[in-house]
């Protein structure tokens, strides 16, 4: 690529990135570009997305009559522990982490690769591992424990449940190996200019990500060990019948299975610290809150796993403790979410589609995150425990908040990605009936919880019809909404228009470079720049995207010497 | 690998061991180093939830705890650790051999450290077939004191499991005895070496297994082996014994797996010293070996005392 | 007590934050004292932790409307017009962020506190409580009263507290009446509480609310809630069942009250269990093979020990009644069981 210093405009494009400088699939199958890894991420976790997604709809259909329509119990339970264990495990932890972090995290940071580029291709070959063993529990039929595999009727139920144990398992490597590396890269492989008040903010969340990677998977590991153990031999430590406990696996699960929530979550708000501050072309609005709160979220979470648990042993002690803990970690989220406002205030906002995605995330995870209030504390939380209100809440923080953000990092490091813009009207009818099938799917959940209506029920008492009716209809949208995102992000890669280099007019350093990145990431060195500042980037027509204007000397923000981006 | 036919992959061989993307061997190093200590964390949170579970149990049952412990040799415990505490000397010395260029002293560093792992294995080897003759086995198959058996089918049962248990040693030590013996000359001398020492390997498991019998012969008047010597037996719904071997085996599997995950790395690593690629501008990943072992061995620093020793 | 005045004087807040709530969204969308999101209050402690849930949502629509108002003002106010450039403004601002923390804080204070100390009513039976016994197994709860009565409906008296005692059988299982806002899990190995006084007349429903296979959604049950007086007369003529009905009557109440319609029909269908439809002095084929007749041996057995001889297609997983049966109730559900199949003599 030949670039014109002055005017930093591409005069001749070779053509050459990373997707098409070496062929065939072993180049693909062995690769240790982190870019051609973030890529394979995707479409792996996009196809059990799809693959969890036709089992909620499945579900749904089911639940819109109150007897059998189709589905026999055995087998409606068998998809509602699928369902979750799919997007849990194979979907939500490694989504933003691993497809869109492996893609963004080095060229945001500057550098050609990840720390260790062999063991990121060995976290990706774990997750497809991982995968194919659930993929073998549900062929071989009959896992029906639900995701949280709660003893003892893991322990006693069928065999199907060591298989999903052990993909689980691998899966854990996996992510444990994504956050190694990204801890490493961070704290390794940032410029000398860039310190750590001076990263973009998506670094700071998937930094805290990966702590939490590092620190609460292997609990995971060791639990699904212990599970597997309980079923082949006996083992005995949570079985009842042998003087085992079956509240303490409910400890161990939850120890992990309460930060990887915010495994989840963090990198989706630091998606969206991105977004608000390129779309309302103003800095983000008090970065270090934002990025202590991410840390604070981080090792707070570690420390609320019983407020899942406040109903299952006699302790009003430790139900009180969890129950404060619980709310001091709702504070620094409803930081993040007040800074985003701000950003906007006295911004110039532009509701392209990665910001309608940011904004209906601010809504969806603000209901999730109010919600939460109600399970927190705990005269509420007994009367909505395992209710449906408990369904609702977390899909409307998982779904409607990582989801979302998810989809907001896809559309908008697209064009980064594979060099080509999408429909932006397509793209916003999806985000539209995504916005209004979501809430018509989820919020009757709501008061179906409340009124008392049990979770994990294949049947339920006629007095419940009526919301089902309304929230099985919304899934209908929802996934039409769904599906349209997809027909418009695949079509694209058909027709789509070149993407010049800088479409929205950001700053990080991804920017700079090709759309798609050449194979080391940069010709040359990158220009180190404040991420959030946007004086010096003016829509260039010739080019269809943004460039750096350079500034003359003399000037009073002298800006860095920039070396030349050409060939 | 595969990589893109581009100018920047020339330089790559122009550094030495410097990967491409790290701009100085330096911060490779740096790198390595926080990846080890890093993948160190995830470890011990996997082998806390262990300690976790067995402090659970303990305050909540300690008779059950201080009981079933009498089971456990003490000697062979205290043997593993003597064996496993040299062994973190001669890795933490092989480290040091390698930073100042010592390639024959690293050499002979690791492979004996790799034996000392064996000795370590076959010592193990004895407690788990001891235990697996007298039915002290963790909670689902705990058959101790409840079976009129003799002690000539306790001893084919202890025979069994020591042989079972040392079949892959055996296995290892055949196998590359006769590749030594028959294909010498076609070997490359770091190859030979290497099998060599894989038959050694082999063989000194089998030395740790004949100390281990002859500990366990001489201290065997101090351990008890009376059923109903005991006050504590299996009953459904309180925790007996076994849940002690459920712990028991649960820890000291997955650390012996851990054991075994050291030797392969460590011979992937020898072979490496043997071509004489570690010296002092290249030593990381002995160092980083190293410092997976050494934890290894502080598992079983912990292990012993809370096991064997607490009563 | 301390937490006694807390909760009263929270009540009456409570009480206000009620009103508001069913005067504005409810009488609109319902015009009578229902409420959209709540079966109504019939328990002692319900109204307190429905005065609860209240004050959250007023916060929770307090905090979003001003979210989306500052949203949707920014949209408008500050969208991208050509020309007109973002005006500068501070990136960051201390006191608000101290104001945006302090303030959130105090409310998720209050509701922490409030929470709590409701809870601890929830928790803390009064002393003089009336105890019953719970049982749950899949796929059923089973109910036992101080005189020995067992029973699979829950009946109580009006205005009086009662304390139930749970244990499970087999996996965890969790009692939830959400007419009384009360909820506990059922563990096996180990017993565990909750307590309720019901002040409203009525019957309402049980559900199981841990997951617990097969038959979850159809673990039900309910609550009868008998007038002042009622309650022990009713507990006399259910212990006394037996003496007073034929054993074919009495086999039927058993039927009913000990579990079995949870699995085994009487119109011919298969559930988790054969039909007893005709089944008595009917030859069936067993998993292993063989052949047996369905005649009084069998059925006792199949009760005492009911894995033994399990008949093809049906899984094994009946839990036993040993010890948990009379030899009287026995009878009386081999004469019930009798009495549906056609042209059998039972002595009624």
């Amino acid at each position: 690529m030949i670039v014109d210093i002055n005017s930093e405009k591409i005069l001749r494009d070779d053509g050459v990135n990373y997707l098409n400088c070496d062929r065939g699939w072993k180049s693909w199958a062995f690769t240790l570009d982190h870019k051609r890894i973030g890529i394979m991420y995707l479409a792996g976790i996009l196809l059990c997305f799809l693959l969890g997604g036709i089992m909620a709809l499945l579900i749904r259909a089911e639940l819109f009559t109150p007897g059998k329509l189709y589905l026999t119990e055995d087998k409606y339970n068998e998809f509602f522990t699928l369902h979750g264990a799919i997007m849990t495990f194979l979907f939500l932890i490694p989504s933003i982490p691993a497809a869109i972090g492996n893609f963004v995290l080095p060229i945001m940071v500057g550098a050609k690769d990840v720390a260790f580029p062999r063991m990121n291709l060995a976290s990706f070959y774990l997750w497809v591992a991982g995968a194919i063993f659930f993929l073998l529990a549900l062929g071989l039929g009959g896992l029906d424990t639900g995701w949280t595999f709660y003893t003892p009727y893991s322990t006693t139920t069928n065999s199907t449940v060591i298989a999903a144990t052990m993909g689980v398992f691998i899966l854990g490597f996996s992510s444990i190996f994504t956050g190694l590396n990204f801890i490493v890269t961070i704290n390794k492989m940032r410029p000398a200019g860039m310190t750590w008040f001076r990263m973009p903010l998506l670094l700071w969340s998937l930094y805290a990500t990966s702590i939490i990677q590092v620190l609460a998977t292997p609990v995971l590991g060791i639990t699904m060990i212990l599970l597997t153990a309980e079923k082949m031999l006996g083992v005995g430590i949570f079985d009842p019948e042998l003087g085992g406990d079956p509240v303490l696996y409910q400890h161990f699960f939850w120890f992990y299975s309460h930060p990887a929530v915010y495994i989840m979550i963090l990198p989706a708000m630091g998606v969206i610290s991105e977004l608000m501050s390129v779309f309302s072309r103003k800095p983000i609005f008090g970065y270090r809150f934002i990025a202590y709160s991410s840390i604070a979220i981080a090792l707070l979470g570690f420390l609320v796993w019983g407020h899942h648990m406040f109903l299952s042993a006699d302790s009003p002690l430790a139900a009180v403790i969890f129950s404060a803990l619980t709310f001091s970690v709702s504070i620094p989220s409803g930081i993040k979410v007040f800074n985003w406002l701000a950003t906007m205030y006295k911004g110039s906002i532009r509701l392209d589609t990665p910001m309608c995605y940011a904004l209906s995330f601010i809504l969806l995870f603000g209901i999730g995150g109010l919600t939460g209030l109600f399970l927190g504390a705990l005269a509420t939380d007994v009367h909505l425990h395992d209710t449906y209100f408990v369904v609702a809440h977390f899909h409307y923080v998982m779904m409607g908040g990582t989801l979302i953000a998810f989809l907001a990092a896809l559309h908008y490091w697209w064009p980064k990605m594979f060099g080509k813009m999408y429909s932006e009207k397509w793209a916003k009818v999806a985000c539209l009936l995504i916005f209004i099938g979501f809430n018509w799917t989820f919020f009757p959940q709501f008061l179906l919880g409340s009124q008392g209506m049990p979770r994990r029920y294949a049947r339920y008492e006629a007095e419940f019809e009526g919301l089902h009716r309304v929230s099985t209809t919304g899934a209908m949208v929802l996934g039409v909404g769904l599906g349209l995102s997809a027909c418009v992000l695949g079509h694209s890669l058909w027709r789509g228009k070149r993407a010049p280099r800088n479409p929205w007019g950001a700053a990080t350093l991804e920017w700079q470079t090709g759309s798609p990145p050449p194979h080391h990431n940069f010709i040359g060195k990158p220009v180190l720049t404040d991420p959030y500042d946007y004086d010096d980037l003016v829509f260039d027509e010739e080019e269809g995207g943004f460039v750096r204007r350079r500034r003359r000397s003399g000037s009073e923000q002298e800006k860095p010497i920039k070396e030349p981006s050409i060939v | 690998m595969v990589m893109a036919s581009t100018t920047e992959e020339q330089d790559h061989h122009g550094h030495g061991h410097v990967a491409h993307h790290f701009d100085s061997a330096q911060q490779q190093f740096d790198a390595g180093k926080l990846g080890m200590w890093l993948f160190l964390i995830t470890e011990i949170l996997f082998f806390s939830g262990l300690f976790v579970a067995y402090a659970v149990y303990r305050v909540n049952h300690p008779e059950v705890f201080i009981d079933a412990r009498q089971h456990l040799n003490t000697s062979l415990g205290a043997l593993n650790t003597v064996v496993l505490l040299f062994s973190s000397l001669t890795m933490a010395w092989a480290v040091r051999a390698a930073q100042l260029g010592q390639h024959k002293l690293l050499s002979n560093l690791i492979i004996l450290t790799l034996l000392c792992a064996s000795v370590f294995l076959g010592i193990k080897s004895i407690e788990y077939s001891h235990k697996w003759g007298e039915g002290l086995l963790w909670a689902g198959a705990y058959t101790y004191g409840s079976e009129e058996l003799v002690e000539q089918d306790k001893s084919a049962a202890k025979l069994a499991a020591t042989a079972v248990l040392g079949a892959p040693a055996a296995l290892i030590a055949v196998v590359s005895g006769a590749i030594l013996v028959f294909w010498r000359k076609r070997l490359s001398s770091v190859v030979r070496t290497l099998v060599a020492v894989a038959l050694g390997m082999g063989a000194i498991y089998f030395v740790g297994v004949g100390i281990g019998i002859i500990v366990e012969v001489l201290t065997h008047s101090s351990v008890s082996h009376e059923p109903g010597d005991h006050s504590i037996s299996q009953v459904a719904g309180e925790p007996g014994p076994g849940v002690f071997f459920s712990i028991y085996f649960t820890m000291t599997g997955v650390h012996a797996l851990h054991i075994l995950i050291g030797m392969g790395v460590m011979l992937w690593m020898l072979e490496k010293s043997l071509r004489f690629e570690y010296g002092p501008d290249y030593f990381g990943p002995v160092d980083f070996v190293g410092l997976y072992w050494h934890l290894v061995d502080l598992v079983w620093i912990y292990l012993f005392p809370l096991l064997y020793l607490i009563g | 007590m301390v937490a006694k005045a807390a909760s009263s004087k929270s009540t009456e807040f409570g009480e206000g934050a009620n009103l508001m709530t069913f005067s504005i969204m409810d009488f609109v969308i319902f015009g009578s004292e229902r409420s959209m999101f709540f079966p109504p209050p019939t328990s002692s402690t319900a109204a307190e932790v429905d005065s609860l849930f209240y004050f959250i949502l007023w916060v929770c629509v307090v905090f979003f409307i001003v979210i989306v108002g500052v949203m949707g003002y920014c949209l408008i106010r500050y969208r991208e017009r050509p020309g007109v450039k973002a005006e500068p403004s501070a990136s960051h601002n201390n006191i608000l962020e101290v104001t945006w923390t302090v303030i959130p804080g105090i409310f998720v204070g209050v509701i922490f506190y409030w929470g709590f100390v409701t809870f601890l009513d929830l928790r803390q039976s009064p002393d003089e409580s009336y105890e019953i016994q719970v049982e749950a197994k899949m796929w059923n709860w089973s109910f036992t009263y101080p005189n020995g009565h067992v029973d699979n409906v829950l009946h109580v008296p009006l205005d009086k507290p009662v304390r139930l005692v749970m244990t499970s059988v087999d996996v965890i299982h969790s009692l939830y009446v959400p007419a009384f806002r009360v909820k506990m899990d059922v563990l096996p190995g180990r017993y565990s509480h909750t307590w309720f006084e019901a002040n409203k007349v009525g019957s309402y429903t049980l559900f199981c609310t841990e997951y617990c296979g097969t038959k979850h959604s159809e673990m039900l049950s309910k609550v009868v809630v008998h007038p002042s007086g009622e309650f022990e007369t009713w507990l006399e003529n259910a212990a006394n069942f037996l003496e007073r009905m034929t054993p074919v009557e009495a086999g039927e109440i058993l039927y009913q009250r000990r579990g079995c319609a949870q699995c085994h029909s009487i119109d011919g269908s298969a559930k988790v269990g054969p039909t007893f439809l005709d089944a008595f002095g009917s030859e069936q084929s067993l998993m292993d093979g063989s052949r047996i007749t369905v005649d009084e041996n069998y059925i006792r057995e199949s009760i005492l020990e009911p894995q033994a001889k399990v008949r093809v297609g049906y899984r094994p997983v009946m839990p036993t009644y040993q010890g948990q049966l009379k030899d009287e109730e026995i009878n009386a559900l081999i004469a019930y069981i009798k009495s549906l199949s056609e042209g059998s003599q039972v002595n009624p």
